[in-house]
């Protein structure tokens, strides 16, 4: 797990110049995070800082929600997040969160919820090479061919290959630099893209694997 | 406008010359050979520009020894040191294609006249 770990939105992509190259780069707006909770072992089973970022109008929170912000003594956010860590050693709640505890040239796992597709065909989704135009083909030119053998095994194996729900689900980008972490902006600039919408919520923490 | 003009502003060049498809431009080009640093210019013809913001680019094209060579250039590239208009081409399209299947007069581009 991670050492350290904030959470921002993504705004878009872009690019920058390094030493007279292009880097393609993803441009996130990390505000600071404000600890909400610190979750611990001996309390909850697993660490991890629960924060929240932003600002939202205390007359639109839930009770419940208003409740747990008031016990805390925090401002309420826009969204309340967790972050899994494998220390919480040293973080308090209300303590803020910026940019820079991540610092240029790091590498780091930027993790969000990709993009929808909604209901796919196989070559969308697996990469399926499809059927031939020609040849006779009638009707037939996206479909996934054959799904089995005969009457031995008689039925269709599990887990195969099929169409269906494609993308929504939680996609961790491995191993992006960072080009250029600046507080005072709240901005982070990562190399290369990363999963979601722009305008999504993405988590990014300091690489497990890898350099 | 687009959400990542904060970001991108730093970047853009504000030592431009306008130019557009059918100028003539000389385009000083730094150029790193092992360690040493020179200057190369690269003088044709602009056939489009292409893109917006630090990612427009435009394409040079110009013939030398009887072969067509085309350069494409980022508009806002720390590379390029200097950018000189030499004519402004009087053209009725925004890409100029149509040079690339020209030889000789039929390639030559009207000089702007103004008014």
């Amino acid at each position: 797990m991670a050492l350290k770990a904030i959470v921002g939105e993504k705004v878009a992509m872009s690019q920058v110049w390094v030493n007279d190259k292009v880097v393609p780069v993803t441009v996130l707006r990390v505000e600071p995070a404000r600890i909400v909770q610190v979750k611990t072992t001996e309390r909850d089973g697993y660490t991890a800082l629960q924060v929240t970022y932003g600002h939202r109008d205390a007359k639109k929170l839930t009770k419940p929600e208003a409740g747990h912000f008031a016990a805390a003594g925090v401002d309420p956010g826009r969204r309340v997040v967790e972050l899994r860590l494998d220390s919480v050693e040293g973080f308090e709640v209300g303590q803020e969160i910026k940019v820079d505890t991540l610092i240029q040239g790091e590498r780091v796992d930027v993790t969000a919820v990709s993009r929808g597709k909604g209901f796919a065909g196989t070559m969308k989704r697996h990469n399926f090479a499809g059927q031939g135009a020609s040849h006779g083909n009638h009707k037939h030119h996206r479909a996934p061919g054959s799904i089995g053998q005969c009457s031995f095994p008689g039925r269709v194996f599990k887990g195969l290959k099929m169409s269906g729900h494609m993308g929504h689900e939680q996609v961790t980008t491995l191993n992006l630099e960072v080009v250029e972490a600046d507080v005072e902006r709240n901005l982070l600039l990562v190399k290369g893209s990363v999963p979601g919408p722009n305008g999504g919520v993405v988590i990014v923490r300091n690489a497990v694997k890898g350099k | 406008m687009k959400s990542t003009d904060f970001v991108d502003s730093q970047y853009l060049r504000t030592d431009i010359p306008k130019f557009g498809p059918g100028d003539e431009l000389k385009v000083h080009v730094k150029v790193v050979e092992g360690n040493k640093e020179r200057v190369q210019v690269f003088q044709g013809n602009v056939i489009g520009r292409h893109g917006s913001g630090v990612q427009e680019t435009y394409t040079v094209r110009k013939v030398s020894y009887g072969v067509g060579v085309e350069r494409t250039f980022p508009v806002h590239t720390p590379t390029v040191q200097k950018i000189e208009v030499i004519k402004r081409g009087d053209v009725r399209r925004a890409k100029l294609y149509y040079l690339r299947d020209r030889v000789g007069k039929a390639a030559k581009i009207k000089e702007k006249r103004d008014a």
